[in-house]
């Protein structure tokens, strides 16, 4: 009856589409960090140098954006409150340092000692995120801040004691910064690395990467998975056919809330320094505006878009300052990160969110 | 301005949602005060033609049209809806576009609100900054509905509302408009009884009668008879004819829709001697607290194996009874099922005893419109029984079986004649008589043992009121499904059911037999009116 008449289109016509499913915002990142890429032999940048700063990055980086992926097919918005996650990931941190284990084991440890801050603080957040249904990107924002504030003071309080960790002369209260070295540093970039030439791989940390991102994928495929897509997209038809939304958005809630702890670890593991105190309140906007450099929405996002908006966001962060320093010896790589990461957070919520009920 | 110009002309409109053609080459031409009967099947294209002339975003979005559009001769293209209501061109739509949050006074004169003499402040900052004079707006606002013959409450929010009071407001809203040349009317009455309708009917002559010329589609063939000059039939994207309304009848206008007789003769059933069986679900003092459907205290048995009916006049309570035995709004009293007590104010409860719902709204409860229809008919099952999972770590981990899922779906495509480009289509992306065949769909993949459903045949054309009402009856020959059907169309229940139940004030005010008069039917609806 009603069969599919493929009209022939038009080439400029095809490429109207393609631009339209691709996003413009991406499309003019994209060519950006290409002609970055093109550009930098040019203006004396070793070009594979680059691309390995980029892929460390990108494998730092990639599990706080991945962390966004559950709230948002759950319908709760981009996870504005990722610093809770991150707080409790600090904890790990500073638990597995003190207690004094080293090496790999100290990386394996601060995620196990992590885990249960992350799920009891993901509990009570999602909880706190159902009774504000509508709002919860601007409650998951203070929420984020307020973590931070007063995990500011716990730093200073708490007993810790490893000379690593707390200021030398008073002998108490944490370091803003904790170097890694002995501990976790680079356990997951050195293993399996790669080298060819002045290229370089960590290979254990897109790994390890890789395998959080296809448990999501797989997650996703699963019976609570798909409620979970459910509920984001029409809560109502959800609850019709029997799914406890609450549930379901607090599961949502907790495996971002870890997602976000795993993720400031192997942070850690690259950068090869704990960073407390303010630090986690900075870890939030460029995590959601890789998201949606992605191509992701406030109720839509997909593994591919994590890998791409990460490597975009990240290829940005890391050529800007190269490329361009050596052109025009200024420092405009702040000016562009900031222009990028929150022009991207504007576009996306400034734009008509697909449901519309 | 031509002189003697038709006051809108459409030529050869084509339009293709990537690819795949929906209109091709349509004519249309209207003069001032002439009503034109839009029919056609489910997705022949009415609805989006409308959306073009109406400067709807979505037809942007998808690429544009081809073709022009002239008012009094003149050539327009409407960059926007504000445009073509600038143009003095109103329209209701099939899927209603109101303000959840606003009330029905504040929809209806929503961007038109009288206001107060200018203040100081916008005198300073302009008109956007005037007040509202709240009393004029009420009054505005209510001598619209009065005009539509038929009682809502103004103040009521939109959010609050039954589907048939958001229609209402839809309507009230259009005919408040003083500049108003065309009025669209897509499917205005589908969610109507026929005495509100016959009101409808009666102020769409009145708008005529004063020179505003008015489209009107419908899926009721006999509104088209009574109110239309000329009738344009659609038939996949092409229009295939076009005849004054009096020189046609309701077979022939069926036949060029669908290209084969269908025959729409209501007939109802014979009075076969009914066994009045088992109870299967006895209701007790039931109380919903739906905002424009509350239901006060009904008790009511259903027997196994019957077709129920249910009906009524729109916010007398019929919607609120599945609504609130299957957990959806708050309700109160006792339910039991197979002589075991449901909980209320739980839908798990009732799915779980294998109870089904086909919900009137279908884009609010029915659907995830974001989605493919694979997912839409697959996912109540999968969810509430475990179907079409594939189970790995004895039984941990529960994949979705996307071939199962495939399969399902396409049974159902097939056996409704849903009308998509594949199963991975999106809901949002079908016309709205598809859209209800994907609602029902869902429900019967649950395979229940007892089926609410609720205007199953809303926006549902000729040719496919029969499918779909044949599958309900087969469903429940066949299966021994037990169903309760909700409806404001008297002669589809008398068409299926075995027994109509009419409720009215929020209360059962009798139960009949399918076989007897409407006037009968008739007296009930409006015995306990309130
Ligand atoms: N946004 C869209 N994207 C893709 N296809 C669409 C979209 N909107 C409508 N269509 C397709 O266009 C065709 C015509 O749809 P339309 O809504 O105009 O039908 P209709 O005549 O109004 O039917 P109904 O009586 O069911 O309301 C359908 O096949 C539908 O699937
Ligand atoms: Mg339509």
């Amino acid at each position: 009856m009603s069969e599919n008449v493929w009209t022939s289109k038009s080439l400029s016509d095809r490429l109207r589409g393609a631009v339209a499913s691709f996003g413009l915002p991406r499309l003019i990142i994209a060519g950006f960090l290409l002609l970055l890429f093109i550009m930098a032999p040019f203006v004396g940048v070793n070009f594979f140098t680059q691309i390995t700063n980029t892929l460390n990055r990108f494998s730092w980086n990639a599990v706080m954006v991945l962390a966004m992926v559950p709230m948002v097919h759950s319908g709760c918005g981009l996870n504005f409150g990722l610093p809770l996650g991150i707080v409790s990931g600090l904890l790990g941190a500073t638990m597995s340092i003190e207690f004094g284990f080293t090496g790999a084991m100290s990386f394996v440890m601060a995620i196990v000692l992590a885990t249960p801050f992350a799920v009891v603080l993901g509990l009570g957040y999602g909880w706190l995120l159902n009774r504000i249904k509508g709002g919860e990107m601007m409650i998951a924002t203070y929420v984020g801040f307020s973590a931070v504030a007063f995990m500011c003071i716990l730093w200073l309080l708490l007993p810790f004691k490893s000379p690593n960790m707390v200021w030398g002369l008073a002998g108490k209260g944490l370091r803003t910064t904790i170097s890694l070295e002995g501990y976790y540093d680079k356990v997951l970039a050195n293993f399996l690395q790669v080298r060819i030439g002045d290229l370089v791989i960590p290979g254990g940390t897109i790994l390890f990467f890789a395998l959080l991102a296809f448990a999501m994928w797989a997650f996703l495929h699963t019976k609570t998975g798909t409620a979970m897509t459910a509920v984001g997209s029409n809560p109502t038809f959800a609850r019709a056919s029997g799914i406890n939304i609450d549930k379901i958005r607090i599961l949502s809630v907790v495996m971002s809330t870890w997602l976000a702890a795993v993720g400031i670890l192997v942070y850690q593991q690259g950068f090869g320094f704990v960073q407390l105190y303010m630090a986690p309140f900075y870890m939030a906007l460029p995590a959601v505006s890789a998201i949606l450099i992605g191509g992701a929405t406030v109720n839509k996002a997909s593994i591919t878009n994590v890998v791409i908006g990460t490597f975009l966001f990240q290829g940005i962060v890391t050529m800007t300052p190269t490329v361009m320093n050596s052109m025009i010896h200024m420092d405009m790589s702040e000016v562009i990160r900031i222009i990028v990461s929150n022009g991207m957070i504007l576009y996306a919520l400034t734009r008509k969110s697909e449901a519309i009920r | 301005m031509t002189e003697n110009a038709p006051l809108l002309e459409m030529k050869g409109i084509r339009k293709d949602f990537f690819g795949n053609q929906v209109l091709t080459d349509i004519h249309l031409s209207l003069k001032e005060g002439e009503v034109l009967g839009l029919v056609g099947e489910n997705g022949a294209g009415k609805s989006t033609l409308m959306k073009i002339l109406f400067g709807m975003n979505v037809i942007a979005e998808t690429g544009g049209y081809d073709g022009d559009i002239l008012l009094n001769g003149e050539k327009v293209r409407f960059g926007s809806p504000f445009d073509a209501l600038a143009a003095g061109i109103g329209m209701v739509h099939q899927e209603f576009s109101l303000i959840p949050g606003f009330t029905a006074t504040e929809n209806i004169l929503l961007n038109r609100e009288p206001r107060h003499k200018a203040g100081v402040v916008s005198q300073i900052f302009g008109e956007r900054l005037e007040t509202l004079d709240r009393k004029k707006m009420q009054d505005q606002a209510a001598s619209a509905i009065q005009r539509m013959g038929i009682r809502i409450d103004p103040d009521m929010v939109i959010s609050d509302m039954p589907i048939g009071h958001k229609q209402f407001t839809e309507i009230a809203r259009e005919l408040s408009k003083d500049q108003l040349r065309l009025l669209i009317l897509d499917e205005p009455t589908a969610v109507l009884t026929e005495k509100e309708a016959e009101a409808l009917l009666a102020s769409i002559r009145g708008m005529a009668a004063s020179g505003i010329a008015v489209i009107f589609i419908t899926h009721r063939l006999q509104e088209i008879l009574d109110v239309c000059d000329r009738v344009l039939v659609m038939r996949d994207g092409y229009a295939v004819q076009d005849v004054p309304a009096a020189r046609t009848s309701i077979p022939e206008i069926t036949k060029w829709m669908v290209g084969r007789s269908v025959d729409t003769s209501a007939s109802a059933r014979a009075d076969e001697q009914l066994e009045t069986g088992r109870v299967i679900m006895s209701i007790s003092r039931l109380w919903v607290d739906m905002a424009g459907e509350t239901v006060r205290d009904v008790s009511l048995d259903v027997y196994e194996g019957e077709i129920l009916g249910i009906g009524g006049l729109a916010g007398q309570g019929k919607l609120g009874i599945p609504n609130g035995v299957m957990g959806l709004y708050e309700a109160g009293g006792s339910v039991t099922f197979d002589e075991k007590p449901i909980p209320l104010n739980q839908p798990r409860s009732c799915l779980d005893a294998s109870i089904a719902f086909v919900s009137e709204d279908r884009r609010g409860v029915g659907l995830l419109l974001d989605e493919s229809l694979e997912w839409n008919i697959a996912f109540p099952p999968m969810q509430i029984q475990n179907k079409f999972l594939k189970s790995y770590l004895g039984g941990l981990i529960k994949w979705r079986d996307e071939a199962a899922i495939r399969e399902v779906t396409s049974r159902y495509v097939d056996s409704l004649q849903i009308r998509c480009t594949g199963t991975r289509q999106k809901a949002k992306e079908l016309s709205g008589g598809n859209q209800q065949k994907v609602c029902l769909a869902k429900a019967f993949a649950l395979e229940p043992r007892f089926l609410f459903v609720s205007e199953p045949t809303r926006g549902i054309d000729v040719g496919a009121k029969e499918l779909v009402l044949n599958a309900l009856k087969r469903f429940n020959r066949e299966h021994g499904v037990t169903v309760v059907m909700i409806s404001s169309e008297l002669e589809e229940l008398r068409q299926i059911c075995d027994r109509i139940a009419i409720v009215s004030g929020g209360r059962i005010a009798g139960i009949l037999p399918a076989t007897r008069s409407s006037e009968e039917f008739g007296m009930l609806m409006v015995s306990q009116v309130k």
